[in-house]
């Protein structure tokens, strides 16, 4: 059959599956480190995937959930900008909310597998489901922030956008952090056991990239605000996404390799430079720049690690069996109970 | 569910946990039929792959390579060469070669009714001749009492076996399908509403509806639907919905020569179910245990569950799926909670600014 990953499959490569696999050396370890699950031998269907790894493409998806970030704290800085009548910042975010927002919309177009039916999406809301809920919120958002947009960049019906902009404002949180439960909510191990931190990690990015706009696109005299917003969201970034990888136990083993690492290394490097360069260059028009630029890029070398750190979780069956059974034996402790019929507790292999 | 603001407040099971009546959960009057589903005795799969074809032909289900050189694809994985289960391939039978030192296998006996001369001859490879050269003798290799020669020589796993000198192989074989869980978190996390439950209580994907999102294929925590290449469309067993309309059987149960796919009423077939690990166990087959039959599971129960032979991860099976849904009400209250304080970040930013 036709994977539709065909890079990220594991090489289907011929496994005994009686063979005792020592998995995963000390890594971690050393940075005393507990692991939740110990290491432990497993058994699979000749080495293959057990779940289905996402069909999402790259860099559609990765791409849309940095535009979402970006274009939802944009739209509060606005908002907030125009209040204290703070013109470039105002503006900048206004087009950073638009510009996110329909960006995002095409990308998320652009990932399905049949995109001429992408108003399917509106036929129905369901909470249950998070991309139905994160339609109804990107929907409504796009079309305030690209009207706050137009107003802005033509100068007509400025009081309408005013009232747009602060619309999209009230929606523009929501549009940041839902992807967070949208890649929470699946079977994918290292997103869903991770769905307590992805929240305040998309968050704390969407800061980033948002702050990491207005120091782009505002004049130095505007852009306090938005420095500390991105100096913030790096922070957090950087301290939830340590968290998060430590609270995920074995499981943050894709995290240390591949393309994952690399991408987190990079993110981790741009969100430091930059929150540093904010703090000390936001007066300088160049450096203030660069420090947006490198907190945007952080951002979204973010979302993309993430993406790859699920592709390979999702594709590795330790994944799934190693937790799944310690989750098996400590409920066996816990209940005590001989195992009755229907589950007979697993003989020792001979 | 019938009020979707009902199952974030935790007041009905509706996401995960016990859940008597999927049906009349998802909105279905009362009058609804029975909920059917599939138990498959993996016990006596003969590994024949009639359940396969029997699928690909009722259903029109393309072949699974999309060029000639995937067309011959060969896997390398005992008799399985099709891999898993996914956009088509609705029906898929795991073959695994269970080997074991021999005399160090469990004793007991044929699991099935079956004769246990399935091997008829051993396995060796065939470049590999008997130790001490000749030829084998064929009566020696049936099970006790089958032939007087056998002197406890074999005591092979439970299975299908072919012992030989050296070491008792039991074969494994199972034909898995889609689980149409009582919480089916493909169904639940569906954008469209392409997926939905039969009144049959089966979870099936309406291909004119589907616009192919792919949030389904990650959503299920047993890898079984995916999104084919060639329409852009999720598609997974439909549990035969157009069959089951006429009052017929699904194809693979009509097909399975063995009986070891089962259709019917899900509660008959659990009762069934029970019986038959209830024999096994009687018969000294210890390692017989049921999968996916527990209705307080961590998906409330599959619509189609087994019966097997070894642990559910030797077979390609998530030993303890959890629907992901199941924390939902949690992800999104901490979302919730977050947008508010990424807001309320943004407004403390312009805290006393200078200009």
């Amino acid at each position: 059959m036709s994977d539709a990953n065909p890079a990220e499959m594991p090489e289907r490569a011929r496994i005994d599956h009686d063979q005792v696999k020592p998995r995963r050396d000390s890594r971690r370890r050393g940075r005393g480190e507990e692991l939740q699950v110990p290491e432990a031998e497993f058994r699979s269907y000749y080495g293959r995937p057990i779940i289905k790894a996402p069909v999402w493409k790259n860099p559609d998806v990765p791409l849309y959930l940095f535009l979402g970030g970006l274009a939802g704290s944009s739209s509060v800085l606005a908002a907030m900008a125009r209040a204290t009548d703070r013109p470039t910042l105002r503006r900048a975010g206004r087009l950073a909310a638009a510009g996110g927002a329909v960006g995002g919309t095409v990308f998320l177009v652009h990932d399905l597998h049949r995109p001429a039916r992408f108003l399917h999406m509106l036929r129905v809301l369901k909470p249950t489901s998070p991309l139905s809920v994160g339609t109804w919120i990107l929907s409504p958002f796009a079309t305030f922030a690209a009207a706050t947009a137009a107003t802005e960049l033509t100068g007509w019906f400025r009081r309408t956008g005013d009232v747009t902009g602060v619309a999209a404002a009230a929606i523009g949180p929501a549009l940041a952090t839902y992807t967070a439960v949208l890649f929470s909510n699946t079977a994918v191990p290292v997103w869903h056991e991770a769905h307590r931190h992805m929240p305040i990690l998309f968050g704390a990015s969407a800061a980033a990239a948002g702050g990491g706009a207005g120091l782009v696109f505002a004049s130095v005299r505007d852009n306090e605000p938005a420095a500390r917003l991105a100096i913030a969201g790096a922070a957090v970034e950087l301290a939830i996404d340590e968290k998060m990888q430590h609270d995920l136990g074995m499981l943050s083993d894709v995290y240390d390799k591949g393309r994952a690492r690399t991408l987190m290394r990079a993110s981790k490097t741009c969100l430091v430079a930059g929150a540093l360069g904010a703090l000390v260059g936001r007066r300088r028009r160049w450096s203030a720049a660069l420090s947006g630029l490198a907190l945007m890029a952080g951002s979204a070398l973010t979302r993309f690690g993430v993406f790859d750190a699920g592709i390979a979780s999702a594709n590795d069956p330790a994944h799934i069996v190693v937790p799944q059974r310690e989750r098996l034996r400590q409920r066996q402790e816990t209940t005590n109970t001989p195992s009755d019929r229907t589950t007979p507790s697993d003989r020792a292999f001979a | 569910m019938t009020n979707v603001f009902e199952a974030f407040s935790g007041e009905t099971p509706s996401l995960s946990g016990l859940l008597p009546d999927p049906t009349t959960d998802a909105g279905w009057s009362g009058d609804h039929p029975k909920r059917v589903g599939f138990f498959t005795d993996t016990s006596v799969c003969i590994g024949c792959k009639a359940c396969e074809v029997a699928c690909k032909e009722w259903n029109l289900v393309p072949d699974d390579g999309t060029d000639a050189s995937d067309l011959y694809r060969l896997t390398g994985m005992s008799y399985d060469n099709t891999g898993d289960l996914g956009a088509s391939t609705w029906r898929h039978v795991a073959f695994i070669e269970d080997v074991r030192p021999h005399g160090t296998a469990t004793t007991g006996h044929m699991p099935s009714g079956l004769p246990a001369i399935t091997g008829g001859a051993p396995t060796r490879d065939a470049a590999t001749p008997p130790p001490g050269g000749g030829t084998v003798d064929l009566l020696a290799l049936l099970p006790d009492g089958a032939s007087g020669a056998t002197g406890g020589g074999i005591v092979g796993a439970h299975g299908q076996q072919t012992p030989d000198d050296e070491r008792d192989v039991r074969w494994l074989m199972a034909s898995d399908v889609c689980k149409h869980c009582t919480h089916a978190g493909c169904l639940d996390n569906c954008p469209t509403g392409a997926l939905f439950r039969t009144e049959f209580g089966t979870v099936v994907v309406q291909d004119d509806i589907c616009n192919g999102c792919g949030y389904c294929v990650p959503s299920c925590p047993y890898g079984v639907i995916d999104v084919r290449e060639s329409d852009g469309g999720a598609h997974k067993c439909t549990l035969c919905y157009d069959r089951l309309g006429e009052g017929l059987e699904p194809a693979c149960a009509k097909a399975c020569p063995t009986n070891s796919i089962q259709f019917g009423d899900l509660d008959e077939l659990q009762a069934a179910a029970d019986a038959r690990l209830a024999e096994l166990h009687g018969r000294g087959v210890e390692e017989a245990r049921l999968y996916g039959r527990d209705p307080d599971d961590g998906v409330g129960g599959d619509g189609a569950f087994f019966l097997l032979l070894d642990e559910p991860e030797v077979y390609g099976l998530p030993p303890d799926p959890i629907v992901t849904t199941r924390d939902l009400p949690e992800m999104w209250r901490n979302a919730a909670l977050t947008a508010v304080g990424l807001g309320a970040a943004v407004v403390a930013a312009f805290w006393r600014g200078r200009k």
